[in-house]
């Protein structure tokens, strides 16, 4: 409907960046054998990691191209099917009725398992209520399974079930289905719990990457990096003292006041493992576009920076448990922000970037100081630097 | 951080820039350029992070040396590393950012996931705490890093001989920035107008051992800082002095680095260390007394004295131009193996294998530098 109003604003804004592109070649020349060099390197980068690993490592659980490479080449190799191969945080399956429910599941293996602002009883709630959230769909019903160590402690395992039960209230959840299993002692580290959830879609709800078009804004809901920094520091071998609560929160509500104001919002992901990074260069690839953020607009603790700085870690790398990056087209921008704002988990929510055509499936950061950079997927976690 | 704000102003960056690009004109003739090499391996992640190569003029070009420490530790140490941490009791313990650095056969990463207990640390006293809390395991530390981290693998050795922790070991791999440095002047077909210099190492060694530098190798060199800042102001540093016909070094990093550097650090160093006859560096081959080993004081410490440790040296593939890239003879894409046998999934050389590596940054980002870029000027 509003598809020709949008692409011509695209179209017209990016008018002159492609002026300037054309001027560049102007100065060309003798760089043949350089182009023949980057065009190999591009055709190259654009195929889909491949798998050259015979042992699992920690880079496949880490959500960067290790783990795109391993759920390409085993998973979505065996299971394939259309709903699948969107490879989204969630199914969206169609019922014979005509509604659509949304269908997630995530597992939790956090260490420590209490950490300043939650636990893995909260992780475990709110991550599966955020991603069905993400495909637009108010969650319902969660089930949780346990895979428990021999010799854990029960007393231990009641505070991590009263997380669950508190996060479930908080988001309007029920916990309806469940399984327990006990593992020789080793053979886990404490505790690991799956949930999965569905929810019903909402008609009209459509959020997919490829929907994104040049001009739409890109918008955060909060501060970013607080939950994977707080979970560092309470690993406790950093030797910092600070104390940054992780921002766990289920997102449903969030959600539903942002599609209610921007009715258009193409695309929500929730920027967990991998964290703004990952899922930006996720969607510059899907719907081939470029994803250019403002570094001068990025909402970042002073604390959460100042421990990235010491780690030589990029907090646009860093997860969040309780933000969600949304792309909404530009002339909903206005009011998607102040719906954010107004509820009490997007108070700093802001506009970070916007989606350009050139150059697609690249994710840019427009520096602060005034230069920019390219900001790639990472092969595995973010290793600290040493100098 | 508002300490660090103010090293990040876009205002005066565009004053530092136009400076740059007002000096530079009047040293080279239009199309030509002057080559500056940042040695250190922070500044080449400053460069990058804070996208300053775009904000210079082209007239003026970074190249990228051989200060990343990770990346110089040659594939057969790193074999040696792994070989270790795999012998049965061992608790292998290393900095985050060697666990990806490939050897011949694989890296610690891999080992890891094979079984070995890699655990990664912060500092080598985390890791001498490790070694105390597990009396019964045999606990290493990796040590690797310029005189920068040297100091607090000796002070960690100090300690474990203090207390006695005889559990405890280090395979040490420090090495020392004078050598490759020398290394890279030394090569006649360099093609290097001045340098940046290293600022956290010459906070323990000082300005002094750069002398040689101007002195004979008549290249002016400008001890820098690690903020966007510091570094345009290095180069607006650099290219007074070509203005002015001056070659000597200067120090833009005052704030921290003292000429005599620190001499507490530089004792303890003496103290734990002794030069290595010769080390091999990725890409750059063998250099003489470039890196340190235990001295006899504290060879119950050494760890490749405490382990079988196969000493195998992996040879670069002839085809690596690693050392003429580092020198500024070619550029990354000229190399015979860039971006077909090299590339940073399976890299070969040092450039490739750290994301700030020359080669590596040029693969993942020299479409767009090229693409993008050129228009910053006013006409």
């Amino acid at each position: 409907m509003t598809d020709g109003d949008d692409h011509e604003g695209g179209a017209s804004e990016d008018r002159p960046s492609e002026h300037g592109a054309s001027e560049d070649h102007g100065h060309d020349g003798d760089f043949s054998r350089e182009d023949v060099v980057l065009e190999r390197i591009e055709a190259f980068r654009r195929r889909r990691p491949r798998l050259k690993d015979d042992f699992i490592n920690s880079a496949h659980g880490a959500g960067g191209k290790a783990s795109a490479a391993l759920i390409d080449a085993v998973f979505v190799e065996a299971f394939r099917n259309e709903t699948l191969e969107a490879m989204s945080d969630g199914a969206v399956l169609p019922l014979p009725s005509g509604d659509r429910i949304a269908f997630s599941t995530d597992s939790f293996v956090v260490k420590p398992r209490r950490f300043p602002g939650g636990s893995i009883g909260d992780l475990a709630v709110n991550g599966t209520v955020n991603d069905i959230s993400m495909m637009g769909a108010s969650p319902s019903w969660i089930s949780a399974a346990f895979v428990i160590e021999d010799g854990f402690s029960i007393d231990e395992l009641r505070e991590i079930v009263a997380d669950m039960a508190t996060a479930a209230t908080k988001a309007g959840v029920q916990i309806v289905t469940g399984d327990t299993k006990v593992v020789n002692k080793g053979a886990a580290d404490g505790v690991y719990i799956n949930t999965a959830g569905v929810g019903v879609v909402p008609a009209g709800v459509n959020l997919t990457a490829k929907s994104v078009k040049p001009g739409d804004k890109v918008l955060i809901s909060g501060y970013i990096g607080d939950h994977g920094v707080s979970v560092m520091i309470a690993r406790g071998d950093l030797g910092l003292d600070s104390d940054i609560p992780s921002d766990t929160a289920p997102l449903n509500e969030l959600v539903e006041k942002l599609l209610a104001a921007a009715p258009n919002t193409r695309f929500l992901r929730d920027p967990t493992r991998g964290g703004v990074a990952t899922v930006c260069n996720e969607l510059a690839r899907e719907a081939e576009v470029a994803v250019v953020l403002q570094e001068s607009s990025l909402p970042i603790r002073g604390v959460v920076n100042g421990a990235c700085e010491i780690l030589g870690i990029d907090p646009l790398y860093v997860a969040n448990e309780g933000k969600l990056l949304a792309i909404v087209p530009a002339e909903e921008t206005d009011a998607a922000l102040a719906a954010l704002r107004a509820h009490p988990l997007g108070e700093a929510a802001a506009v970070i970037g916007e989606i350009r055509d050139d150059p697609p499936g690249i994710v840019v950061l427009n520096t602060g100081f005034g230069g920019n950079r390219i900001v790639d997927m990472l092969v595995g976690d973010p290793l600290p630097r040493i100098c | 951080m508002r300490v660090v704000d103010e090293y990040r102003d876009p205002a005066a960056a565009r004053v530092a820039v136009e400076q740059i690009e007002a000096l530079a004109a009047g040293l080279v003739p239009d199309g030509e350029r002057l080559k500056f090499m940042e040695v250190c391996g922070g500044h080449t992640h400053t460069i990058y992070k804070h996208g300053i190569e775009n904000v210079l003029p082209e007239s003026v070009e970074l190249v990228h040396g051989p200060g990343c420490p990770v990346c110089v530790i040659p594939m057969g140490r790193v074999d040696d590393a792994i070989a270790v941490a795999e012998t049965p009791g061992v608790i292998f313990t290393s900095f985050g950012d060697m666990m990806r650095v490939p050897g011949g056969d694989g890296n610690l990463l891999e080992a890891k996931a094979r079984g070995a207990d890699v655990r990664m640390v912060y500092s080598p006293l985390d890791a001498l705490k490790i070694a105390e809390a597990n009396p019964d395991r045999q606990v290493v530390f990796f040590a690797v890093g310029f005189e920068t981290t040297a100091p607090s693998t000796a002070v960690t050795l100090m300690k474990a001989k203090e207390r006695n922790v005889r559990n405890f070991s280090v395979f040490c791999n420090h090495v020392t920035i004078v050598p490759p440095l020398k290394a890279i002047l030394e090569s006649p077909d360099l093609r290097l107008d001045g340098f940046l210099g290293p600022g956290h190492v010459s906070t323990v060694i000082g300005n002094r051992p750069y002398r040689f530098v101007p002195g004979v190798y008549k290249k002016p060199l400008v001890t820098a800082g690690f903020e966007p800042l510091d570094i345009l102001q290095s180069i607006v540093m650099l290219l007074r002095q070509l203005r002015d016909g001056r070659c000597e070094v200067e120090n833009q990093y005052t704030r921290a680095v003292h000429d005599e550097g620190n001499p507490r650090a530089l004792e303890i160093l003496a103290e734990v260390f002794e030069l290595r006859p010769h080390f091999e560096w990725r890409g750059l081959g063998f250099i003489s007394q470039s890196a340190l080993k235990l001295n006899d004081d504290f060879s119950d410490w050494d760890a490749e004295l405490r382990f079988d440790v196969p000493g195998v040296r992996v040879a670069d593939p002839k085809a690596c131009q690693c050392g003429e890239v580092l020198k500024g003879v070619i550029k990354p894409w000229e190399c015979k193996v860039f971006g077909t046998a090299c590339t940073p999934e399976t890299p070969i050389g040092t450039c490739m294998v750290s994301s700030e590596g020359a080669c590596a940054a040029y693969y993942n980002y020299g479409r767009f530098t090229r693409a993008q870029t050129i228009p910053v000027k006013s006409a």
